[in-house]
């Protein structure tokens, strides 16, 4: 028997994930044909939203290749629509006069834009959203045009409108009803989206009919039922969708809003199929995917005859894809008077929380601002759990466990594709997946709006433990596609030897780099080469070029070195002479135990360099800053070690050292802690016979309490163990990464693997000592160079002559 | 108005850095002047339209200059603050004489 004959009419995202599924089923089964009107490969509709953002180019948004169609023996005609379905005779004819025969048949030809019948709907300038034409178009547009009016404050149109903004346009969104998003969000989260939105520069005409689109040839502007008018140069309409279900009533095939199917998706006449958004199943249409691919799942059981309970209708959820706007809601929205609700207002944060709850089960929810609860609340919904067991899980949350952690295997991770934590666990252990792009392929998460993504990245990273490496591919800066150790690779490879070098030869998108790359690549190449690399002044930050502060009125501070946080006399001395000679604006402690002297004139720096007579703090420097120290065992009645002895060992060994973002260190001589170890790069405690290193603390911007790496005996050892941890961290962290964040993202467990390997440890040492042999002290060096002294701190005071 | 010119002699070509920025003080103006790669002398006010940053410290990169003190992008050519920032610093008419440079004030 020969193959059995199957066509798919529409190309687009239903139509071809039930051909997907059915080939999962039976891969040699079928003889398939597939008609598309739109001249493309089945290409993802979601990420139109994003191509009009400016995030992604239409070139990336194709789901199936034309490789694809070939290599499973598809026959694709794009760009060409199916005109007839002869039901008796089973063949159907394409306008093109071409006639195939089919034994099954499959109706996906989605949905048109709804366009409201207004006077002058068919002037120039006037589009839907819907397919790549409408994106270009309004690309198009943008370029020529300023004024854009959006009919419609739903998904759709909010999305278009961001996306007009991003593209240069003035846009005003106009909307019937008192609140956006109506018929996903409650009043609350609608006013707090529009506010949200209007601060983005969005405007809205709310509770605004429009009656008429004016202009002669193109548009020119809308009136409105109020007499109010609006003047505008694109008009793009998002009301609504109406199913595309002309072909099949023309043909004699059962029609209601849209085409008619049972649980099998199969319609009224036999062997053939409806699927996606022309489907009518339970009275219900749909417009978002995940019901759409939950039905193509039934259709394909049916036409490989397989057992399935079919389908059997979707709880819905809907996310907003505006980047800076988190909005999600799902299943039921508005109270009645048997539902209760659990509502949070974080106004500070700006977020918002609605969880609507009918006996005892959850019926909905809306979630603004922080919206990583989506999927759970959906699956919750879906499963019919207890509130009670929703609030559990809440509060261990708040014990610091991780959200995928506390899932249960049956929770969605992706909304879209309906793909459980489960499957991704098992497909991540079973196949040894280890990138988001990995989970995708084997198992569709996040192949479709994306949203899930971070949530597939937690459970990676929670799944494979430290094994898994964050930000797999996270380029150094828009002037260039490449990572951090591509680029690091290739300096490597290529034998690179300055910054410009470097964005020739790599091909950096602009000619000399920006603000973000220039510093990162100056590092990487010093930290590559350090002995023969000629640190560049123009590619440093002003700070670390002028060796001081830069404050708000353009003056400088300046920090000596005080090792260990200890001074005498004689320097105290100098620094109240100096005070006194260049009038500084005030002398203050600093929190890392020294003495500021801030507001001095960059032209008076090098010689209050020369009159302290001191070594730079470095208070400026990505490098080694304060080694802060207790008082300890010579003074102190708790004190078992010498803390101010190795805090000194520490600071002028390391002192100089380029790191890829500061460091601070931290050395006391008891758990007491009074130098407060726990929140520093570096924090040694001192106990009876041992001392204890503590890294990847912070104490700034992002609180992070250090973790213990190792402990030791003897002073000579905890220099060697902080040597191989900071050289480590010079040659594998990001360039601005703080040891913290560095610490958090490759796990403790793997750098105490690295420095307790007494080889890599000697060799990492080895590597840091050649490193620090090129130090030179740079107040004294700046001093003794005159070339810089006129380039960089000399003010020019010219006079006029006149002409 | 009267439209005359003044004519600041500021410094010799080959003795400005290149990719870097120079403060010179003429009067009560403070200016930024910057050698750019491509050899080209420029002149902008040295004072970003933000809160005042001295430009003359910032970053150079190709026609650019990032503010020192909260990065934003500047033109060093037309003055112009890139987007999504806004505003304009005054930008000065640079003469080159041999290996002499001037700038040109307006009266
Ligand atoms: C002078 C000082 C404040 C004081 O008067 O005490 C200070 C002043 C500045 N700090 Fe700090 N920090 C000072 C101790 C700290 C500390 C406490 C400490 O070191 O024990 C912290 C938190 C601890 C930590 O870093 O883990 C701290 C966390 C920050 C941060 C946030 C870093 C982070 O990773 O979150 C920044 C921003 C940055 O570096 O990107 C910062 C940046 C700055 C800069 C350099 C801002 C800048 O980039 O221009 C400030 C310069 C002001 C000026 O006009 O001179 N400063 N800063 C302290 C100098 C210590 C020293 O002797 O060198
Ligand atoms: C901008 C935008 C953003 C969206 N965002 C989301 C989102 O975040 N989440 C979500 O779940 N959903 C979203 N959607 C909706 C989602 O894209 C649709 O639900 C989905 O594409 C519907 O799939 P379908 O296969 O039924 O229809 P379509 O993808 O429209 O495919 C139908 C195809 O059939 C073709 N066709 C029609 N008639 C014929 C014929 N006679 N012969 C041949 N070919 C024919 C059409 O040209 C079309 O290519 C969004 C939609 C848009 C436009
Ligand atoms: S906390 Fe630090 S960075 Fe912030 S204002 Fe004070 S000194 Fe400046
Ligand atoms: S002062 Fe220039 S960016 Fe703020």
């Amino acid at each position: 028997m020969g193959k059995q004959k199957l066509i798919l009419i529409g190309n687009g995202m239903a139509g071809v994930r039930a051909i997907e599924e059915i080939l999962k089923l039976l891969p040699d089964q079928f003889d398939i044909t597939v008609f598309g009107k739109e001249p493309y490969p089945n290409y993802n509709r979601i990420q139109l939203s994003k191509v009009l953002q400016g995030d992604t180019e239409i070139s990336d948004i194709t789901i199936n290749e034309w490789e694809w169609y070939e290599e499973n023996n598809i026959r694709l005609y794009p760009g060409e629509t199916v005109t007839t379905i002869n039901k008796k005779e089973k063949f159907v004819e394409t306008d093109k006069g071409r006639k195939e025969e089919y034994d099954y048949l499959i109706i996906a030809t989605g949905s048109n834009p709804f366009m409201i019948p207004l006077p002058g709907v068919d002037k120039e300038g006037v589009t839907a959203f819907r397919d790549i034409k409408d994106c270009e178009k309004m690309i198009e547009y943008s370029n020529k045009y300023k004024r854009a009016a959006v009919i419609g404050g739903g998904l759709l149109g909010l999305e278009a409108a961001r996306g007009l903004l991003n593209l240069g346009m003035e846009v005003d969104v106009i909307h019937i009803s008192d609140y956006l998003m109506e018929r996903q969000l409650d009043k609350a989260a609608g006013k707090l989206l529009q506010k949200e939105l209007e601060a983005q520069g969005m405007k809205f005409l709310l509770e605004k009919e429009t009656v008429e689109i004016t202009g002669k040839n193109r548009v020119t502007g809308l009136k409105f039922k109020d007499g109010g008018k609006i003047p505008a140069d694109l008009v793009v309409m998002a009301v609504g969708i109406k199913p595309n279900v002309q072909l099949a009533a023309d043909n004699g095939i059962e029609v209601n809003r849209g085409i008619v199917v049972n649980d099998y998706m199969e319609t009224s006449e036999a062997n053939i199929f409806a699927v996606g958004e022309c489907a009518e199943h339970d009275q219900m249409v749909y417009g978002l995917v995940a019901p759409l691919y939950e039905q193509g799942q039934a259709l394909a059981k049916r036409i490989c005859g397989m057992n399935h309970q079919g389908y059997k209708g979707s709880v819905l959820s809907t996310q907003l894809k505006v980047s800076g706007v988190d909005v999600f809601s799902t299943g039921q929205i508005n109270e009645t008077n048997v539902t209760k609700s659990i509502k949070v207002f974080d106004e500070w944060r700006g977020t918002y929380k609605k969880i609507l709850v009918e006996d005892e089960k959850i019926t909905g929810a809306v979630l603004f601002g922080d919206t990583q609860e989506g999927n759970r609340l959906l699956s919750l919904i879906k499963q019919k759990a207890n509130i009670e067991e929703y609030l559990e899980s809440e509060s261990s949350e708040d014990s610091g466990e991780s959200l995928v952690a506390s899932m249960s295997d049956e929770e969605l991770i992706c909304g879209c594709n309906g793909v459980t934590k489960g499957t991704i666990v098992e497909a991540i252990n079973a196949k040894g997946l280890s990138t988001v792009d990995e989970v995708k392929g084997a198992t569709n998460a996040s192949r479709s709006c994306g949203t899930c993504k971070s949530l597939v990245s937690d459970l990676l990273e929670h799944t494979l433990g430290d094994a898994f490496e964050a930000d797999q591919k996270e380029s150094i800066c828009t002037c260039t596609e490449l990572s951090r150790d591509e680029v690091i690779a290739e300096i490597k490879e290529k034998g690179l030897t300055h910054t410009r070098e470097v964005m020739h030869v790599l091909e950096w998108k602009t000619e000399e780099g920006c603000s973000k790359c220039k510093p990162a690549l100056n590092y990487y190449l010093g930290m590559v080469n350090p002995t023969e690399y000629e640190d560049e002044k123009e590619s440093r930050f002003v700070n670390e070029r002028m060796h001081a502060n830069i404050q708000n009125n353009g003056t400088y501070s300046v920090v000596p070195r005080m090792y260990g946080g200890v001074t005498n006399s004689d320097d105290l001395r100098k620094i109240a002479d100096v005070a006194d000679k260049y009038e500084v604006g005030m002398i203050k402690l600093t929190g890392g135990q020294r003495i500021d002297l801030l507001g001095v004139k960059k032209e008076d720096l090098p010689s209050v360099w020369k009159d302290l007579d001191m070594p730079s703090g470095h208070a400026y420097a990505k490098s080694v800053r304060t080694v802060k120290t207790c008082v300890g065992a010579n003074f102190c009645r708790f004190g078992t070690q010498d803390s101010v002895g190795m805090g000194i060992q520490i600071e002028k060994k390391f002192e100089g050292l380029n790191t890829p973002h500061k460091v601070k260190m931290g050395v006391s001589a008891c758990p007491r802690n009074c130098a407060e170890g726990g929140v520093k790069d570096v924090g040694v405690i001192g106990l009876d016979g041992t001392w204890e290193i503590h890294v990847g603390g912070n104490g700034g911007t992002e609180l992070r309490q250090a973790e213990l790496l190792t402990k030791v005996k003897t002073e000579e050892e905890v220099l060697e163990y902080i040597g191989a941890y900071l050289q480590y961290y010079r040659e594998n962290a990001k360039y601005l990464e703080r040891t913290s964040a560095w610490v958090e993202r490759v796990g403790i467990a793997h750098v105490q693997e690295v420095v307790e390997d007494q080889f890599l440890r000697n060799e990492l040492n080895e590597r840091l000592d050649e490193a620090l042999s090129v130090y030179k002290e740079p107040w004294n060096e700046t001093n003794n160079d005159e070339t810089v002294l006129k380039d960089l701190f000399e003010k020019v005071h010219a006079t006029a002559i006149s002409k | 108005m009267e439209n005359t010119l003044r004519k600041v002699f500021i410094g010799k070509v080959d003795e400005m850095p290149l990719r870097l920025g120079k403060t010179i003080v003429i009067d009560d103006k403070e200016i930024a002047v910057f050698k750019l790669a491509n050899g080209d002398i420029r002149a902008i006010q040295n004072r970003c339209p933000h809160k005042g940053g001295v430009l003359a410290e910032g970053m150079v990169s190709g026609e650019h200059v990032f503010c020192p003190m909260h990065d934003w992008k500047i033109s060093i050519v037309d003055g112009q603050v890139q987007a999504p920032d806004e505003g304009c610093v005054e930008t000065y008419k640079v003469e080159v004489d041999q290996n002499n440079v001037y700038i040109n004030l307006a009266n």
